[in-house]
């Protein structure tokens, strides 16, 4: 039986039918197009799959779309604006937080939510706040220090994403 | 990889979701955070014939403190009630074991019935629901934690039954819970906990049994005026816990005996 979804990705509204058992990430991937949300691992330990749900930091492979009716929902495509990168977007690059770049959407939304709920971390808390995220290329260190640049450039000021549709959405 | 299909309903109140599990019968789960459920449905694992999503049942996810007793509502996430100035200043313990469950993500997610209905052996929050004497309200009844893990992944809840919340007594003494683990956001191999209450201790083990452990013998110890090192050296007292991938079970007795030694003597 396929159920009505109706949410708000990145700002535009969607309405898709679904079968109860599609994962939200395969939802945003495979229905709505958007192949930002990465999925590594499978089993809810990664991160590579983790967008904004209504502003919270979820694992998009643990949560049924269906779950995800009357959401506004944040993915990586969501967090540019104007063909400007968001400033996390932009210190990821300056600091070389990413090597293949597999895991960085989830590790630039993770740390969108932390930066919302911690403007200025300190290192460590940074550390904690990015547990939920695995990386196997550059060991961390530099994922650190884009956070923290990041943290900077925004001077503080909240992480919001922009809820604004990158002109790449749609998935190459 | 992709669940078995299922039929999915939402409840909008406890009396629809008790009715839509009685509907759908024995093979039918409530959804709430989650984060056990839907993992083991992609491995395949668990294979419910419907899910009754009860995220959208308004006033289930309540913390308050109310005659001398912590409530937390039932769906109440892992991060609120880490962050809850309620529970910081009633139940210090269960904020900061709320704090170790998973990561972020999946505090934002996970919810304390469901942790408790789950009944995982490397559960945090059973092991300080029963060494405190805490109590499951179901739509149903009343049943006391130390009745409520029966066995591994196994409660005495009806198919129909639905908790509702978790009953703590207020204990703002010194505490301490310890989660030894490989990785910042895995399950603990063992944990240990130490909470002062009412002039005595009580102390928890997770992860050493088929369900959450006290430790009476430690406790008892102490009360006779053991000194902590003395005291934790019973903590592996008629512990018969499974290898694992992990851990060995006489790793995990030894991890007992530090552990609860460790607990004791920095809780504060």
């Amino acid at each position: 039986m396929k159920h009505k979804v109706s949410t708000t990705v990145n700002g535009t509204r969607r309405e898709h039918e679904v079968e109860s058992r599609l994962l939200l990430v395969h939802y945003l991937r495979d229905v709505v197009g958007l192949t930002g949300t990465h999925i590594g691992c499978d089993t809810s330990q990664c991160g590579a799959c983790t967008i904004l749900v209504d502003g919270k930091a979820v694992k998009s492979c643990t949560m049924f779309a269906v779950q995800a009716e009357g959401k506004n929902l944040t993915t990586i495509e969501g967090m540019a604006k104007d063909g400007e990168l968001h400033p996390l977007q932009q210190a990821f690059w300056d600091e070389h937080g990413l090597q293949c770049g597999y895991c960085t959407p989830g590790f630039i939304m993770a740390a969108a939510y932390l930066l919302e709920q911690n403007p200025n971390p300190t290192e460590d808390e940074i550390r904690r706040g990015l547990e939920g995220n695995l990386c196997r290329c550059t060991g961390y260190v530099n994922i650190v220090k884009s956070v923290q640049a990041a943290a900077k450039t925004m001077g503080g000021a909240r992480a919001k994403p922009t809820g604004h549709q990158a002109v790449t959405a749609g998935g190459e | 990889m992709i669940p078995a299909a299922f039929e999915y309903a939402r409840a909008s109140s406890v009396e629809e979701a008790s009715k839509l599990l009685k509907k759908y019968g024995e093979d039918a789960k409530v959804l709430a955070g989650g984060h056990s459920l839907i993992p083991l449905m992609r491995l395949r694992l668990a294979q419910p014939k419907a899910l009754v999503d009860i995220n959208g049942i308004k006033d289930l996810d309540h913390i308050k403190e109310s005659g001398s007793k912590l409530h937390v509502g039932a769906l109440a996430r892992h991060v609120m009630i880490q962050n809850s100035a309620v529970v910081k200043q009633n139940l210090p313990i269960l904020a900061e074991v709320a704090g170790e469950v998973g990561d972020n993500q999946v505090r934002n997610m996970g919810t304390i019935g469901g942790v408790m209905a789950h009944a995982d052996a490397a559960g945090d929050y059973p092991t300080i629901a029963l060494m405190l004497d805490a109590e499951i309200v179901t739509n149903q009844r009343t049943i006391a934690a130390k009745d409520f893990f029966k066995d591994i992944f196994t409660t005495p809840l009806a198919p129909d039954e639905i908790v509702i919340e978790v009953v703590f007594p207020v204990a703002n003494g010194p505490h301490k819970y310890i989660k030894f683990r490989r990785r910042l956001f895995d399950w603990a191999i063992v944990g240990a906990a130490a909470q002062k209450m009412n002039g005595g201790w009580r102390i928890g083990l997770t992860n050493v049994g088929p369900t959450p452990v006290r430790a009476t013998a430690v406790e008892k110890a102490l009360h006779d005026g053991a000194k902590p090192e003395e005291a934790a050296q019973h903590a592996s007292d008629g512990l018969n816990p499974s290898g694992d991938l992990r851990a060995s079970p006489e790793y995990k007795k030894h991890l007992a005996r530090v552990l609860t030694k460790r607990a004791i003597e920095q809780a504060e």
